[in-house]
């Protein structure tokens, strides 16, 4: 995967197939963007289960705070990364051993690390770097355009709302014609 | 669908506007409301404390607003754009990001006539202090920096003369400084250039000109590159440092490469309030549909009357970068390639009173202070828009008694070269 540039269809299917999310580096801060992402992946539906050994055990947003990844008691589609780009390598080894395999590991915006990515990838596991999922996903459906940013996807197509019906929501339900 | 890249036109008219998710509209509906209903109390305080993606109140955001936002961004080959009240207000939301009271920046005199006002006078209220260079001389760029210094300040093409600034060239100058180029490409739409592809990161628009481009709207847009560190320098404290009125937010760590956007969005206009309406917003988004059509049009025609006017006897001279002879003819070339713009100078052998007398005597150009219209306008700014000026004064802003100014439009080009062939006599 040439992780400088994604094709089009890449980010969409995997936001498209994940439902259970680690996130970790997942924070209490309110202001801090992880706290943010899994807040908005959260409200998406996502089953968000944040990681962070400094809050092991606690309560975030609803959901317990698991301190390593193997301590997470259920299978993960996907591991999102908010920790830097050289710590991202352990973290990345320590997926690797998980069973059953996650199907993709995410590393956040400014988060790049080439070599973990390559033993992911020979793993099978599908790769992201240097992205936000919570930016993808307002691009992805429509909601980019609401803060005025330049998604890159152009649609003759309805976005549809959100699943779960509310306002000021939109969801993936159409995917868009992307040129 | 393929990855290929999508061309201009095509963007002009699909970029950010989807049908409507609420009703299926193909058209961006005109969403002319002030407020939104929330979902619950959660909803409020997320959207307030900018957890949630959403609209709040029209001051902020609007949904036909976004869509202009994003056209535009698209456009430009930003990350994100912000719409406002007009171009003034572009400006004032870009440099209140920016600046703190004794902080400078540097712009070149040659700029539009308001911009030259805001710098002067209504910036220095707020200990904003401008220093002037000149466009045409890299060194009294470099000359003018120093350690206040918080930005540059160019026009692409340059209101009044269309003279072509060396946009590349400027921004090595910035990234050397460490401070954000800020381009305003008014009137060179993107379509002409897109100053982001030369290092400018921040642009600026008048929307009310080439963009809305039919003379009926008032609007303006900042738009963020997403190609500068706001924090590495700790310059720049309102985009690095935590915000106490968004309960210690950092924008920059927030919103990365759209950071610049969102900031003056959720502290500028939030604060200082220059929104643009629904309706001006549909309106503009109307109009920029046909830009590349308009523009290319807007710019033949003004290439024909440059040339025609450059034949006329009673001509003393021209200042057009589309003219072989130009000065700026090769910085258009590399710049502005499709054509050298609508807006430009000439001066006429009988000084004032001919100046005068063109403007008494046109029946199709129209003798009014605006540009980029579809209608060719006209204006002789010694007599009229600079009439308070010594002669000194009128010659340093290149309005001396002589200058008449050109605002070439889209009628037939044969009609315009006629009107103006009767009124010079």
């Amino acid at each position: 995967m040439n992780h400088d540039s994604y094709p089009a269809d890449y980010i969409r299917g995997i936001l498209h197939s994940v439902k259970v999310i680690a996130m970790v580096g997942a924070s209490s801060n309110v202001v801090r963007p992880s706290y943010l992402v899994m807040q908005y992946l959260l409200s998406k539906g996502y089953d968000v289960i944040p990681v962070n050994p400094g809050l092991a055990r606690q309560e975030l947003q609803g959901k317990t705070v698991y301190r390593t990844l193997k301590d997470i008691p259920q299978a993960i589609d996907m591991i999102d990364i908010f920790r830097t780009s050289d710590a991202a390598g352990a973290i990345v080894d320590e997926a690797l051993t998980l069973s059953p395999l996650p199907s993709v590991i995410w590393m956040q915006l400014s988060v790049r690390n080439d070599e973990a990515a390559a033993r992911a990838e020979a793993a099978g596991i599908k790769v992201v770097m240097n992205r936000c999922p919570k930016m993808e996903y307002g691009k992805e459906s429509g909601e980019w355009a609401w803060v005025g940013g330049n998604s890159g996807i152009l649609s003759s197509r309805r976005q549809n709302m959100h699943e779960s019906g509310k306002m000021q929501s939109l969801g993936l339900g159409v995917i868009p014609t992307k040129r | 669908m393929t990855d290929q890249p999508p061309g201009f036109d095509t963007l002009a008219i699909h970029a950010g506007a989807a049908p409507d998710p609420s009703t299926g509209a193909r058209v961006t509906p005109i969403y002319q409301t002030t407020a939104y209903v929330f979902n619950d109390v959660k909803h409020a305080s997320d959207l307030f404390a900018l957890r949630a993606f959403g609209n709040i109140y029209t001051r902020i955001m609007n949904p036909t607003q976004g869509v202009l936002e994003a056209k535009i961004a698209a456009l430009e080959g930003g990350t994100a754009a912000l719409a406002l009240a007009s171009g003034h207000a572009a400006q004032m939301l870009v440099f209140h990001t920016i600046m703190q009271p004794g902080d400078e920046f540097v712009a070149v005199r040659q700029l539009y006539g308001g911009s030259i006002n805001q710098f002067n006078h209504s910036f220095k209220s707020f200990g904003w202090h401008v220093v002037w260079a000149d466009a045409e001389d890299m060194d009294s760029i470099e000359k003018a920096l120093s350690p206040k210094t918080k930005a540059i300040f160019i026009e692409s093409i340059a209101n009044p003369g269309g003279r072509i600034t060396d946009i590349a060239a400027v921004a090595k100058i910035a990234k050397r400084a460490g401070v954000p180029l800020i381009v305003d490409n008014t009137l060179a739409t993107p379509y002409l250039c897109k100053p982001i592809e030369h290092g400018a990161n921040i642009v600026v628009h008048s929307l009310t000109k080439f963009m809305g481009g039919h003379g009926n709207s008032m609007g303006g847009a900042i738009v963020d590159g997403g190609n500068f560190d706001w924090g590495k320098s700790g310059k720049y404290p309102l985009l690095s440092e935590p915000n106490d009125s968004y309960h210690g937010m950092k924008f920059y760590e927030t919103f990365g490469g759209m950071a610049f956007a969102i900031t003056c969005r959720v502290l500028g206009l939030r604060d200082l309030g220059p929104s643009i309406s629904p309706q001006n917003a549909f309106y503009i988004l109307t109009g920029m549909e046909t830009l590349g059509l308009r523009m290319q049009r807007h710019c033949d025609n003004a290439q024909k009357v440059a040339e025609w006017l450059s034949q006329n006897p009673k001509v003393a001279w021209v200042s057009y970068a589309g003219l072989p002879g130009d000065p700026h003819h090769a910085l258009q070339k590399k710049y502005a390639p499709k054509g050298a713009g609508a807006v430009f100078t000439f001066g006429l052998k009988g000084g004032y009173e001919a100046g005068v007398k063109v403007v008494s005597s046109v029946k199709l150009l129209s003798h009014l202070a605006n540009v980029g219209d579809t209608r060719s306008l006209i204006i002789h700014p010694a007599s009229t828009t600079h009439s308070q000026l010594t002669p000194e004064q009128l010659k340093k802003a290149g309005a001396g008694p002589d200058v008449v100014r050109l605002s070439i439009g889209i009628e037939d080009v044969a009609d315009i070269i006629a009107d103006l062939d009767q009124a010079i006599g």
